[in-house]
Order: structure tokens, then C-alpha cells, then sequence
């Protein structure tokens, strides 16, 4: 239970490392935004967005160090969210 | 979870139980962390779900008029958009290292960070009202003859940032003021290293306004 609890402090560094790597990520997406890139750069700057909000979520948010059943609500909340926007999309495109 | 005592009931002796009791102020009172967080985290679902109807609206638009969404996207100020994203993300910081520091018993390091992240908000706030007024100047206000001469795809554009940002600027105030409570809390004792859920929730709160601007950044500043 010991060992459980100090998993629980995240040390101050990492917070750190988190928001350096979120700043990166900033400046990145940014600086690929001036590229010509056509059609995929929705894609890329999305990407870059997950990425980001993985982060945040994983470790500003302690899901990464939660008990496996916040993981299960998050997953279940992802999941009716992306079959919305999938479904509305699908609508869209074969209208 | 963060609380020990609570899962492990039976492996408490009485001069911790006593121990406790001082700490909560009121004798027997149950408190149940996780419950809470779970609570939290179900709220928070319904604000996905919120501002999902929302990025579901944007993306039907944006592939109806995806010109028009590239021309009014450039009007956009770029810098300021980028020095808000900066501005949040360090709100976030600075919100997980006041939760790390009452975790170790750091009251005032913890007060420092919990001030630290309501300046980023009210700067934040700041910026966004600037960036706006110098759009109504230019006359791109929601309902102006100036916006409405534009294309279909254009007003739509600036509609959805309007109200976007604005809802997202509403969450940043809702969330300043709860984080001002939570400074009192802090700076009167009732929320502790034995006990710092409601500055936990806060900060998942204020973490999910960083969230959301992560997804609203590109969408509206970065289009080529």
C-alpha cells in the first residue's frame, strides 16, 4: 500500500517535462502550419493536438496514475464522442 | 486513493484514527476521494460533450466551405493565439505543481503555483480581450454589416469562433473564480496534505479548459 502511495507523487520534474514536450509541441505545430502542406495538414496539426492533450490527460490529469476504472469512463466517453463525429462525417461525404 | 486511510479501514489504529479526526475537523466524517474524482470526472464527460456538439458543427462547416473557412482564418491574429496557448499550458504547470506541493505538505509553495495559474487565467483573459476589441474595430463583430457582406462560409467562420472562444472564455473565468475559492480553502487549512480533493477537482476542472483550447488553437489560428 506503501509502494502504491508514493507512486502517487509525481515528481515536480516531470511535471516539467510534460510542459517543455507541450511547448515543443506548440512551436511545432506552428511552424508546420507555414508549410504548404495541402490537404493533410488538418491531419498533421490534429495530430499534434492528440499528442498534446495525451499528455495532459496522462499526466496533469493522473490518469496515467489512476485506478484502471477512470481509464474505462475516459475510454467509454472517447469512444461515443468519435462514433458521433464518425457517423455525422460518413453523413456528410455520402450525402 | 490519495487518502491512505481510506483504503486501508481496518489497518488503522486508534491514536491514527484520533490523528485523523483532528485533521477533518469534524469527528467520523467520511470522506471518499475517488467517489469525488469520479464524480468530477463525469462532469467533465457532459463538457466533452458540450463542446463536442460544437467541433462537430465547426468540422460539418469547415468541409461545406473549406475556402472560406482558409480566407477568414487569415484575419486571425497568429502571435497572440500562440503566446495564449503558451500562457495555458503554463496554467496547467503551474495548477499540477500547486496539486504536487500540498501532496508534500508545501502550503506555500502550493499557494504560490495556485496564484501563479489564476495570473495565466486572468492574462489569458486579458489577451482574448484584446484580440477581440481589435476585431469589433476592424468591424468583424458577430451580426456587423461589414461581416454579414462577406461570403456564407466566412460569417459562418466567424460565428463558430465567437461563440468557440467565447464559451471557452466563459470556462476560463468559471474556472478563476473556483480557483480563488480554493486559494481561501488552502490559505485556511481546509484543504491539506491529508486532504486536497477539491483542489484536485479543481485543478481537472482548469486542466479540460487547457484541453479544449488545445483542439481550438489549430482549428481556428492554423489554417493554410
Amino acid at each position: 500500500m506503501e509502494k502504491e502511495h508514493k507512486e502517487h507523487l509525481i515528481p515536480y520534474g516531470t511535471y516539467f517535462l510534460v510542459w517543455l514536450s507541450l511547448i515543443s509541441l506548440t512551436v511545432l505545430t506552428v511552424t508546420v502550419a507555414g508549410i504548404e502542406l495541402g490537404r493533410i495538414a488538418l491531419f498533421v496539426a490534429l495530430a499534434i493536438a492528440f499528442v498534446k492533450s495525451t499528455l495532459v490527460v496522462s499526466y496533469f490529469m493522473h490518469i496515467k496514475f489512476d485506478d484502471l476504472i477512470f481509464r474505462i469512463f475516459l475510454l467509454v466517453a472517447l469512444v461515443t464522442l468519435a462514433s458521433i463525429f464518425i457517423l455525422t462525417a460518413t453523413d456528410i461525404f455520402f450525402r | 486513493m490519495e487518502n491512505p486511510e481510506i483504503s486501508t479501514p481496518i489497518a488503522i489504529s486508534e491514536s491514527e484514527k484520533t490523528e485523523q479526526a483532528r485533521h477533518l475537523s469534524i469527528p467520523h466524517q467520511h470522506k471518499d476521494a475517488i467517489g469525488a474524482k469520479i464524480g468530477m470526472w463525469l462532469f467533465l464527460f457532459t463538457e466533452l460533450l458540450l463542446f463536442g456538439g460544437l467541433f462537430l458543427l465547426y468540422m460539418a462547416y469547415r468541409l461545406q466551405y473549406t475556402k472560406d473557412f482558409v480566407v477568414a482564418a487569415s484575419e486571425l491574429n497568429l502571435v497572440l493565439g500562440t503566446l495564449n496557448t503558451i500562457i495555458l499550458l503554463t496554467s496547467s504547470l503551474t495548477m499540477a505543481l500547486s496539486i504536487a506541493a500540498i501532496q508534500r505538505g508545501k502550503k506555500k509553495l502550493s499557494v504560490a503555483m495556485l496564484l501563479a495559474t489564476i495570473g495565466f487565467a486572468l492574462a489569458f483573459l486579458v489577451i482574448k480581450y484584446f484580440e477581440w476589441t481589435a476585431k469589433f474595430h476592424h468591424g468583424i463583430a458577430p451580426n456587423s454589416p461589414e461581416l454579414l457582406s462577406k461570403p456564407n462560409g466566412e460569417i459562418i467562420f466567424y460565428g463558430m469562433y465567437y461563440s468557440m472562444t467565447g464559451l471557452h472564455a466563459l470556462h476560463v473565468i468559471i474556472g478563476m473564480i473556483i480557483l480563488l475559492f480554493m486559494l481561501v480553502f488552502l490559505l485556511r487549512g481546509s484543504i491539506s496534505k491529508n486532504d486536497y480533493i477539491k483542489l484536485e477537482n479543481s485543478g481537472l476542472y482548469w486542466h479540460l479548459v487547457d484541453l479544449i483550447w488545445i483542439f481550438l488553437f489549430p482549428l481556428f489560428y492554423l489554417l493554410h
